[in-house]
């Protein structure tokens, strides 16, 4: 393969298209509403119709807008159309609409504020390429910044060029992506591995479902580009066992890629060579923090170990390792492709690019969106989703799920970017954005998270496998109204002790959800408490302080 | 510690005798044990195999696991009690799996759950008594843009209701 047959490729499909896409959206949410037999409908349709010669009808990923699906996608003379809700019978319909006239399934508006705010990065290709055809991934220009970075660029300037683009871990942490490539690059070692977390444990996010069903080319590219940077010829793609749809299209892309020698042994023909091994999650949270997951890679329970020393110096196997988010991955093509400046361009002084997330819970509309960084929250929820369904108002977002907090209605006006949220308690996390409105219990909401952290805790360390406990049963308390002040110092006293003595990142962050909601919703927490019988004003002991403060 | 070396262990493993029951389903997984070289590390993946051909990972399993690895069973033990996918008990001829995510529980997931213990008595992890109905949890299958979703059988259904989960699982018993 060199960039000859690359183009020849993209050119000879790109010539085979018909004149008309119908592009049905193939995503694990739509799928669950029989797009599989809208897909198959259409296909005999157009048939029947006489418009088999013009009308190709496409599998395609997520088009973000999954509250209204099923949906599929019209290309015409240059105008798209989207029809919302599609039902297996509509398919006559959609299919003598292409020939003028009306057409009865509802009719999505692209200018929606939900698309129009939008920008594209890393869901460029969704809803666009078919996620089981290497072709039309290449057709739009896939592969080419693989191609440039082996024949153009050392490794070393790889890595500058995603220094200079400002890129931060999409995972959770948000540690610079560049500085991460650049420590593995520098550490000595002869084997090295790149690890591509697709764990995505936060109950209410999907992005890296999404990203995997719909484009998973622009993963493997973005992994491939990693492993000449940093000098690594092995990878591994861990993904959750509850995502059979992305294990099996990721199997195929790889097959694909490995036929057309884009991964394998000599890639462009360049001494370069880069093997990927797809690992299979077994419904483990914890697996989404990094010293975890590669003990689950290896085959062993999942269960974290202290850093230091850091995967990038020794992490599978004692090998240096790299390892990234599936989304950190899918921006690696444009910035190679464009430029680490361009990217920088996007977003705030300290929150480059752009970000997906997962809109959901009490909104009107909602699926994946991607926005720039700095974003006021409030354009999120309130135009882009709609705000809150059935005439009610929202009270809190929640973002970065159990190990992030809620954040207020009258703070919605906070830009979107990791220092904004970690200012308010809260964290942007992998990108779930979870809508509460004003029906919402908060001290249920804590109780939720926290009950999901003590089924998650590994056990391995006493605070995150007792506290996480001790705290649930305190919150259990509450909400049965049958706690008093004194338990509510315990709580918070406890917060505390998991926040700061916990081995990892579970641990650490548990008590968030329960901090945060303490922080603006107290007087709901307040509201449950009972009447201290032994507390000061019935003449009890005070609550001991010097134990406390110790 | 690096692996070992795939070649020797694969050989020490592949001609070690066949499980005695003569079960076709032990000989179909030591070919998917093969595949992976007898490797250490492919460990879960030999166990995901597992469940598929025979539903739940029973200790006998384990065991003849553990062997053709050449693991401690108490290693193979602690990974299948790891991992919430691995079953250790015979499920029920049908799974209803409800999402417990937060995009599921805000929207009423917690009020399905409720509605199909109370109705058959069973709560979730159980199977009812005539071994027709199990009920699960999971913790977010990624659907959170049609939330509520519950999945019947492997097949993901969206927006739903107790009202339909109970309709649904009434076509089953």
């Amino acid at each position: 393969m060199q960039l000859d047959d690359l183009i020849a490729i993209a050119e000879k499909h790109k010539g085979s298209r018909k004149k008309i896409i119908v592009r049905t959206c193939m995503s694990a949410g739509c799928m669950s509403s029989q797009a599989d037999v809208i897909k198959k409908n259409l296909e005999t349709e157009a048939r029947l119709q006489g418009l088999e010669a013009d009308v190709e009808v496409r599998r395609v990923g997520c088009m973000g807008f999954c509250g209204q699906g099923p949906l599929v996608g019209v290309d015409q003379n240059g105008e798209h159309n989207l029809w919302e809700f599609v039902k297996p019978e509509d398919a006559p319909s959609i299919i003598s609409a292409l020939k003028g006239g009306a057409c009865r399934v509802q009719r999505g508006d692209p200018k929606h504020p939900f698309f129009a705010k939008q920008m594209h990065i890393v869901r460029a290709n969704g809803g666009i390429v078919d996620p089981e055809r290497i072709e039309d991934y290449i057709a739009i220009g896939g592969y080419l910044a693989l191609h440039h970075a082996l024949t153009e660029l050392q490794p070393a300037q790889v890595v500058e060029e995603v220094t200079k683009s400002g890129l931060r871990g999409r995972g959770d942490a948000g540690f610079p992506t560049g500085l991460k490539w650049g420590t593995v690059a520098k550490s000595p070692g002869a084997k090295k591995y790149i690890v591509c977390n697709g764990d995505e444990g936060d109950p209410g996010a999907f992005m890296d479902r999404s990203v995997l069903e719909s484009d998973p080319h622009i993963v493997l590219e973005g992994m491939a580009i990693a492993a000449y940077a940093v000098g690594a010829d092995q990878g591994y793609l861990y993904v959750r066992a509850e995502y059979p749809l992305a294990i099996s299209r990721l199997q195929i892309a790889i097959k694909q890629a490995k036929q057309l020698g884009l991964l394998g042994a000599g890639i462009f023909e360049s001494p370069f060579s880069f093997n990927v091994d797809i690992r299979i999650g077994a419904g483990a949270f914890v697996c989404g923090e990094e010293t975890a997951l590669m003990a689950s890679v290896e085959g062993k329970r999942g269960t974290p170990r202290p850093r230091p020393p850091f995967p990038a110096e020794s992490g599978l196997w004692g090998c240096p390792t790299l390892i990234n988010n599936v989304e950190t991955f899918a921006n690696i093509s444009a910035i190679i492709n464009r430029g680490g400046d361009w990217y920088a361009g996007i977003g705030t002084e300290k929150s480059k690019g752009t970000k997906v997330f997962a809109l959901t819970g009490k909104i009107k509309n909602n699926g994946l969106i991607e926005v720039p960084m700095g974003i006021p929250l409030r354009q999120i929820v309130e135009e882009m989703g709609g705000g809150a369904p059935d005439g009610r108002s929202i009270k809190s977002v929640q973002t970065g799920g159990p190990s992030g907090g809620c954040i207020p209605a009258n703070y919605l006006d906070t830009p979107v970017d990791y220092e904004s949220l970690t200012k308010l308690g809260s964290i942007m996390g992998s990108g779930g954005m979870v809508v509460m409105d004003d029906s919402t219990n908060m001290v249920e909401i804590a109780k939720f998270y926290m009950e999901f952290c003590m089924e998650e805790s590994c056990g391995k360390c006493i605070p995150c496998r007792a506290g996480t406990v001790q705290m649930f049963n305190l919150l259990e308390k509450i909400t049965r109204r049958q706690a008093t002040a004194r338990d509510l110092a315990k709580l918070e006293e406890l917060c505390d002790m998991v926040k700061n003595t916990s081995l990892c990142g579970l641990g650490q962050t548990a008590p968030n959800p329960v901090i945060s909601t303490l922080k603006f919703f107290r007087k709901e927490y307040e509201e449950l408490l009972q009447p201290d019988p032994f507390g000061p004003a019935a003449g009890g002991a005070p609550l001991a302080p010097e134990r406390v403060t110790k | 510690m690096l692996p070992k070396p795939s070649g020797e262990n694969g050989k020490n493993a592949a001609s070690g005798l066949p499980h005695s029951s003569g079960d076709k389903r032990f000989k179909i997984l030591e070919l998917h044990m093969k595949k992976h070289q007898f490797r250490q590390d492919a460990l879960i993946e030999v166990l995901h195999k597992a469940q598929e051909l025979f539903g739940y990972l029973e200790d006998d399993l384990l065991l003849f696991v553990a062997t053709k690895l050449k693991l401690p069973p108490s290693r193979v033990y602690g990974v299948a009690t790891f991992y919430h996918f691995f079953q250790l008990k015979p499920q029920g001829e049908h799974a209803c799996v409800v999402c417990l995510g937060t995009a599921c529980y805000v929207k009423g997931a917690d009020k399905i759950i409720g509605g199909i213990q109370e109705k058959y008595k069973i709560k979730s992890g159980e199977t009812t008594a005539d071994n027709k109905l199990s009920l699960l949890t999971a913790r977010c299958i990624g659907a959170c843009g049609i939330a509520p979703a519950v999945t019947y059988d492997g097949q993901v259904a969206p927006k739903q209701t107790p009202e339909a989960a109970l309709e649904k699982i009434k076509t089953w018993i």
